[in-house]
């Protein structure tokens, strides 16, 4: 059967508000590299949100969505058969991946999805790769199965409910004590983007981040998903979505980069109420 | 000789504008457009046509709503101009058309800009299709396929150019909306979406295709269209914000006009949260700049509720904005801070602004532009509390297509550098508007996609 441009073809459930998405695009299924995202509408009245490209296979794309707001509640409550008002895609710079030597992957949370085709894409250049994985607990660290590839793999959890008890920064500061790595990337949450950018700076490597900063249209043209990246020589700011979302975290000014990111916790928090209110019980999702 | 007094155009009284987002002008009614239209002297030697940069035919179109011919006027006014109701509504007129009306020399010139709206507006309003399908038809040019990256008024302008000649074009728009700036910059209480939508909705009957959400670039690749199309037209605008620089500019409530404009004007902010996104306004705004883009955001603050201070290192002189939009703006109560600048802004230990230091001016000698250069006065700082800044100081060349276009010429600034008809440095690449010019008007953008058009016609049929 032929489903219309942006239909959800195939939704799984990973944990609680935690879900995956397969999406009938031809454009973004064609051109998506490793790195870049997509910017989804789900409804006529939505917000643009930024989404990660996971994967992609003939005629369809990946995604991994954990709801923590308005839009990303009301895009995982949809369902198999759904259609997404707007997809427009791929957006920003595909992974500067080529053979660098031995390479450290970062994936924390929901990261981890979007790490997951970078570090496939680094294997594939013959780099040797070290795979770092965390979540709070077991049931989050998604896709821990599709990692297979890589030559090393240490999964962490908060609450030590499987590998490692602690936090992915935990288990780099051990590893990076008694190996060298030429490059490392790290995707996840902003805290845990910034501390390892500093066990990289303090390390010597460069680190690629990638940016969750808030968007609009992905084009360079509003400056609202800006950051602010520092070096002795000065600093400057930057577009995430056109000159990232991968930036050398070790150049990141992360104060500013985690401020800008509360800047409508407000509004957020009003439009996530009446949505629940509107919705009812989600205790399920 | 006497010139009668213009016509006045209708429109909102102040109290109730200030609250909605309703469109301010009203427009003439027919019975004043008729009266305006017979202020118009005819003559010979029509100035106010090569005021006009796509050169309507004036006189015969105002002749014409004299004689209460609305649908004559019409028509005369489509054969020139695509967008009739948008210029009419936005054209810089006292710099163009009606800068050079004869009748300054005497008085107030024609409200040439209300008439050309007014004729629009009655002809959707009375149904008329505005394009009645391709007219002039060029056998040859049906198997032409044209590719349009773009879809503000100069990609619009092309299109419907070269669909009446009868090729094949398709427009490839990265929003999930057709019109560039008309929709995500100029906000409804100066040109209702509606309106936008309407005389877009036209290009379906030249079977035009419209591409949106498709960004050209890494989705579609420029050497993709090279390949694909016999000639592809670039229309992208200037649309990169500029930042002055200074302290403070990281701060959370510092805002880019583009950005404060297109989460209230293409995603509908100011009907938070009915629609998803927000937009942080407060009671005290501070906007930078002196142009369109400034009253536009000024105005739009303050319908949100907010006081809103427009600071400007000029005099109102100087001020590149319509005229018209500063006196509503003066009328609607946005308070002007003239010959001054800001050099940094304050922010509490959330990291949000709370007060920009400006610095009092004076201008100096003249600078290369003619204008008269402001210069800072030493120890005339002093703060201005405020929730947000807006700054509306212009943009640049937007890099997300042109970083990706191997090959092509740009300026030092990197606006893309095109011969007298559009003709980049590849010779099927045609361009025009903000991203040739840098950041101009409405009706320039337009004039350039018709040169392009022309351009293109001349490349393609001559080449076969
Ligand atoms: C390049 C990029 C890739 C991303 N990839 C993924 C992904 O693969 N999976 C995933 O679950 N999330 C991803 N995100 C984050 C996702 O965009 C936000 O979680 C989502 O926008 C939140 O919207 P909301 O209305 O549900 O939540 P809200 O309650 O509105 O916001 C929650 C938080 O999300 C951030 N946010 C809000 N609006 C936006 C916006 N328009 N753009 C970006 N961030 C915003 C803010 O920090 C905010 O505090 C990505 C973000 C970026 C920039
Ligand atoms: C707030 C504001 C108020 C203004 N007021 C006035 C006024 O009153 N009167 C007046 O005459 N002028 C005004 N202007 C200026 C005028 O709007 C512009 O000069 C005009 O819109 C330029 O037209 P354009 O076609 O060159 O580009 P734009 O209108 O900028 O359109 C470019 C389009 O290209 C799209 N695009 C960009 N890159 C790509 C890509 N890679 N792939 C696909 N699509 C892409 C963009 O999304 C956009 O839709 C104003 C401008 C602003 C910002
Ligand atoms: S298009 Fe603009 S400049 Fe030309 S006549 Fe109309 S309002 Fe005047
Ligand atoms: S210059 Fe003025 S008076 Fe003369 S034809 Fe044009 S609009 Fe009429
Ligand atoms: S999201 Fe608007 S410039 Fe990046
Ligand atoms: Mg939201």
């Amino acid at each position: 059967m032929e489903f219309p441009e942006n239909t959800i073809v195939r939704k799984r459930r990973f944990a609680p508000k935690l879900y995956e998405f397969w999406i009938r695009n031809s454009l973004v299924s064609r051109k998506a590299k490793p790195g870049q995202f997509v910017i989804v509408r789900t409804s006529e009245r939505g917000e643009r949100i930024p989404l990660t490209i996971v994967d992609t296979r003939p005629g369809e794309f990946r995604l991994v969505v954990k709801a923590v707001g308005k839009s990303t509640y009301e895009l995982c409550m949809k369902n198999e058969g759904d259609v997404l008002a707007d997809v427009v895609g791929p957006l920003g710079k595909p992974s500067e991946v080529r053979n660098y030597g031995n390479v450290l992957v970062l994936g924390g949370g929901v990261g981890i999805a979007a790490v997951l085709p970078i570090a496939r894409a680094l294997k594939e250049e013959g780099n040797k790769l070290t795979v770092i994985l965390g979540a709070r607990t077991i049931d989050e660290l998604i896709l821990r199965d599709e990692f297979g590839f890589c030559d090393e793999l240490l999964l962490t959890t908060d609450d030590g409910s499987l590998g490692i008890k602690g936090t992915v920064v935990d288990a780099m500061r051990e590893l990076v004590k008694e190996k060298k790595f030429d490059v490392a990337w790290a995707v996840g949450p902003a805290v845990m983007m910034k501390f390892a950018s500093y066990v990289a700076k303090e390390h010597n490597f460069p680190i690629w981040v990638s940016l969750n900063s808030i968007m609009v249209d992905g084009t360079g043209m509003c400056g609202g998903c800006r950051v602010t990246l520092k070096d002795e020589k000065g600093s400057k700011i930057e577009y995430t979505c056109v000159d990232g979302p991968e930036f050398d975290g070790r150049f990141v000014d992360w104060d500013v980069f985690m401020n800008r990111l509360t800047q409508y916790r407000e509004q957020e928090r009003l439009a996530l109420e009446k949505f629940l209110a509107e919705v009812g019980d989600v205790s399920w999702l | 000789m006497a010139v009668k007094n213009r016509v006045p155009v209708l429109e909102r009284p102040v109290e109730e504008r200030i609250k909605s987002f309703e469109e301010v002008a009203l427009g003439y009614t027919e019975e004043l457009a008729v009266e305006e239209a017979k202020r118009c002297l005819q003559c010979k030697v029509p100035t106010c046509v090569e005021g006009c940069p796509v050169g309507i035919d004036i006189p015969r179109f105002i002749k014409q709503i004299a004689e209460r011919n609305f649908e004559g006027a019409f028509k005369t006014v489509k054969s020139f101009n695509y967008l009739p109701a948008i210029c009419g509504r936005v054209c810089p007129q006292e710099t163009q058309c009606e800068g050079t009306c004869v009748l300054n020399k005497i008085g107030k010139p024609v409200n040439i800009g209300a008439l050309e709206r007014f004729v629009a507006d009655w002809a959707y309003k009375e149904g008329l299709e505005a394009q009645d399908g391709a007219d002039v038809k060029i056998q040859e040019a049906r198997d032409k396929k044209i590719a349009v990256v773009g879809s503000g008024p100069a990609g619009l302008t092309v299109s419907s150019e070269l669909g009446r000649l009868g090729f094949q074009v398709e427009i490839f728009e990265t929003l999930h909306e057709l019109g560039g700036v008309l929709v995500y910059g100029i906000p409804e209480f100066r040109l209702p979406k509606e309106i936008v939508k309407k005389e877009i909705s036209d290009l379906k009957n030249l079977n035009i295709v419209l591409h949106k959400n498709t960004p050209v670039g890494y989705a579609i690749d420029p050497r993709e269209l090279l390949e694909t199309y016999d000639a592809v037209f670039i229309g992208v605008g200037a649309g990169t914000p500029k930042f002055m620089g200074i302290e403070g500019t990281d701060l959370n409530g510092v805002y880019s006009a583009n950005e404060f404009l297109t989460r209230i004007n293409l995603m509908r902010a100011y009907k938070f949260p009915e629609y998803d996104t927000p937009v942080y306004v407060g009671k005290r705004v501070a906007v930078i700049g002196g142009g369109n883009t400034a009253m536009d955001v000024a105005r739009s603050a303050l319908r949100l509720g907010a006081e809103v201070y427009l600071v400007y290192r000029r005099t109102e002189a100087e001020m590149p904005a319509r005229r018209a939009e500063i006196e509503h703006a003066k009328e609607e109560g946005i308070k002007f801070m003239l010959l001054t600048n800001p050099v940094r802004y304050i922010g509490d230990s959330n990291g949000r602004v709370v007060a920009v230091e400006c610095i009092k001016m004076t201008l100096g000698e003249p600078d290369e532009s003619g204008r008269r250069k402001p210069v800072p006065m030493p120890g005339s700082n002093f703060i201005l509390e405020v929730d947000t800044v807006v700054e509306a100081i212009g943009t640049e060349a937007n890099r997300f297509l042109l970083s990706q276009f191997p090959g092509l010429e740009t300026s030092k600034y990197g606006y893309v550098v095109v011969n007298e008809w559009g003709q980049t440095s590849i010779p099927k690449v045609f361009a025009g508007g903000d991203i040739v010019t840098g950041s101009a008007t409405v009706i320039s953008a337009m004039g350039a996609g018709k040169r392009a058009a022309q351009g293109i016609t001349r490349y393609l049929l001559e080449s076969v």
